[in-house]
């Protein structure tokens, strides 16, 4: 039988949307027991939250000071100890859970099975490669627990309504000093946040500079959009690194993404391949944009995005 | 510091699109230019960098596998690495072992940094350096778009999601760096002379004494679903039109 404890992310505050897809995925395992490990300094709001969602049937929580905000080497071991009692450990394929899964993997001894998009077997995993042009079936050891992170763009969030029991935990694990959080930089914004963001609105090299982006901004706060950006728009300086969409940034699954001036290299489209409706617009009618777009409209964003803002006002 | 370690893994160039074997049995490699993994040439790049600053003696280049890689290898000497090192293996080595490859070079060497890139654009895994760091006990700063030194502390701002993240990590540990960490050099011909004479040992796996890891197999490769070219809109109202018939605004 197999029993998976998903790592849940959060801020201290709030669940993060990944946990919600962590669990549709080892839903797919059949007859998995699903239980949902929060670790945090103060967690009751979070494992409350978690504790709602459809299949789980139980929450741990590890409250420590040192838990808060989250860094993988005092996590790691105390996630490796809490490990013995499950066939898998989960966590979603955010920069946490990639900072933090392998290294629990290796405590445990095992490789990790990296960007789950589809489970074929409680041991038997689909995942890409090569930013997405080959899909490949692994296979774990089923002598071995197993370590994995969830491609989140894969996976619906399941659903809530469930009220399971939450349980405070403790391991007897020495927790390491050797590193120390020192700031977090977000770009503060009342726009959605991209991973959640049912709408994003995305712009690229062709915006030209920082004080374009408005225009962007203008169009997603019009649609109640995130704003993402393509690889050559953040090292342009346009727009900061955290709306990043691709292999190498954030890979999202909205209903709506609209490509502003981006001519879909694809890292990017790795990133987006999952998403309900892409619609691009760019001047040159030849960019590899429109062989994903399922609506595509060639010409001069700078006519095109105002015009579109006003339209929808 | 002492000694660097920078990882370079010889991956499919960057530029190539890589394909689906028809039979499904891998992807077509044959042929195919090989480079440098670019996330470790940014990795060797910032070594580099730090041993120009004054704040780093040596910086050792580790490849794992076929003696192929010798060629990955003499490029990162010719960008200005000072020796190289070649565990050689025929069989594709997955992250754990790789980690515990690097875990017996820093005790030989006793290394004090290693730098490598966040994940390879092969098997995209991003393992190999949170696995180091957790085999070798030592902290671990992923995704590294700064990194600064002060004695025997660095100061690391990751890209993370919701920002920028900084860490101060005590030494000896594990960096693994992100894209905008800096820009490599281009190397020069008379570097790729002289890369020529700088020492590159080849320990054949075995006589490191690793121990191997539960592996991971793939059972089929099989080329991604492609999304389908979709309609195409003469204006804004057509647009508009569109996304309504879709319920999406």
């Amino acid at each position: 039988m197999s029993k998976v404890l998903i790592i849940a992310e959060h801020n201290g505050a709030a669940l993060n949307p990944s946990a919600a897809k962590c669990v549709s995925c080892a839903a797919q395992i059949d007859g998995a027991t699903i239980e949902i490990a929060v670790l945090g300094a103060s967690v009751a709001t979070v494992a409350a939250e978690a504790a709602q969602l459809s299949a789980v049937s139980r929450v741990v929580t590890i409250e420590h000071e040192q838990n808060d905000p989250a860094i993988a080497s005092v996590l790691a071991p105390q996630i490796a100890a809490l490990a013995s009692d499950y066939s898998h450990v989960f966590g979603p394929s955010t920069t946490f859970g990639k900072d933090l899964m392998p290294r629990v993997a290796a405590l445990l001894g095992v490789n990790q099975v990296s960007d789950i998009m589809s489970v074929e077997g409680s041991h038997r995993f689909k995942r890409p490669i090569y930013a997405g042009n080959a899909i490949v079936t692994v296979e774990a050891s089923a002598d071995s627990i197993v370590v994995a992170t969830v491609r989140a763009a894969s996976y619906q969030a399941a659903d809530g309504g469930n009220s399971a029991a939450i349980e405070s935990a403790d391991t007897d694990v020495e927790i390491p000093t050797h590193t120390r959080f020192v700031e977090l930089q977000t770009g503060q914004s009342d726009r959605p946040d991209l991973q959640a963001a049912a709408k994003v609105v995305s712009g690229g090299r062709a915006i030209g500079s920082a004080e374009n982006f408005e225009l962007i901004y203008k169009l997603a706060d019009q649609l109640g959009a995130a704003v993402g950006s393509s690889r050559a728009a953040v090292d342009a300086g346009y727009v900061p690194p955290e709306t990043q969409v691709g292999q190498t940034g954030q890979i999202i699954a909205p209903d709506l993404y609209i490509a502003i001036g981006i001519s879909g290299a694809i890292q990017h489209i790795t990133g987006i391949k999952d998403a309900g409706t892409i619609v691009a617009i760019n001047k040159d009618e030849e960019a590899p944009i429109f062989e994903v777009a399922d609506i595509g409209l060639v010409g001069d964003l700078f006519n095109i995005v105002p015009e579109l803002t006003d339209a929808l006002g | 510091m002492e000694k660097i370690l920078v990882g370079l893994k010889r991956v499919v160039d960057y530029n190539v699109r890589v394909q689906v074997k028809s039979d499904g049995s891998g992807v077509e490699t044959d042929g195919v230019k090989m480079s440098i993994n670019p996330f470790d040439e940014i990795a060797l790049e910032e070594a580099l960098r730090i041993k120009e600053r004054g704040e780093a003696s040596e910086i050792v280049v580790v490849s794992i596998g076929t003696s192929e890689a010798q060629q990955q290898l003499r490029t990162g000497l010719a960008m200005g690495a000072d020796r190289a090192i070649l565990v050689e293996t025929d069989a594709a080595t997955d992250a754990l072992t790789a980690a515990r490859i690097f875990k017996a070079l820093v005790d030989r060497e006793t290394a004090e940094l290693v730098i490598l890139g966040k994940q390879a654009i092969d098997d995209d895994n991003s393992q190999t350096g949170q696995m180091l760091a957790a085999v070798w006990g030592r902290p671990q700063a992923t995704f590294a778009s700064e990194v600064s030194f002060d004695g025997d502390t660095a100061r690391v701002t990751r890209e993370v999601d919701s920002g920028l993240e900084t860490l101060e990590i005590d030494l000896p540990a594990v960096i693994t760096v992100d894209l905008r960490l800096n820009e490599p050099r281009y190397v020069k011909l008379p570097d790729i002379m002289k890369a020529k004479k700088k020492p590159l040992e080849q320990i054949p796996l075995a006589d490191l004494g690793i121990e191997s890891a539960p592996t991971i197999n793939v059972a089929a490769y099989e080329p991604p679903q492609d999304r389908q070219r979709g309609m195409m809109v003469e204006n804004v109202a057509g647009l508009i039109a569109a996304l309504k018939d879709k319920g999406l605004v």
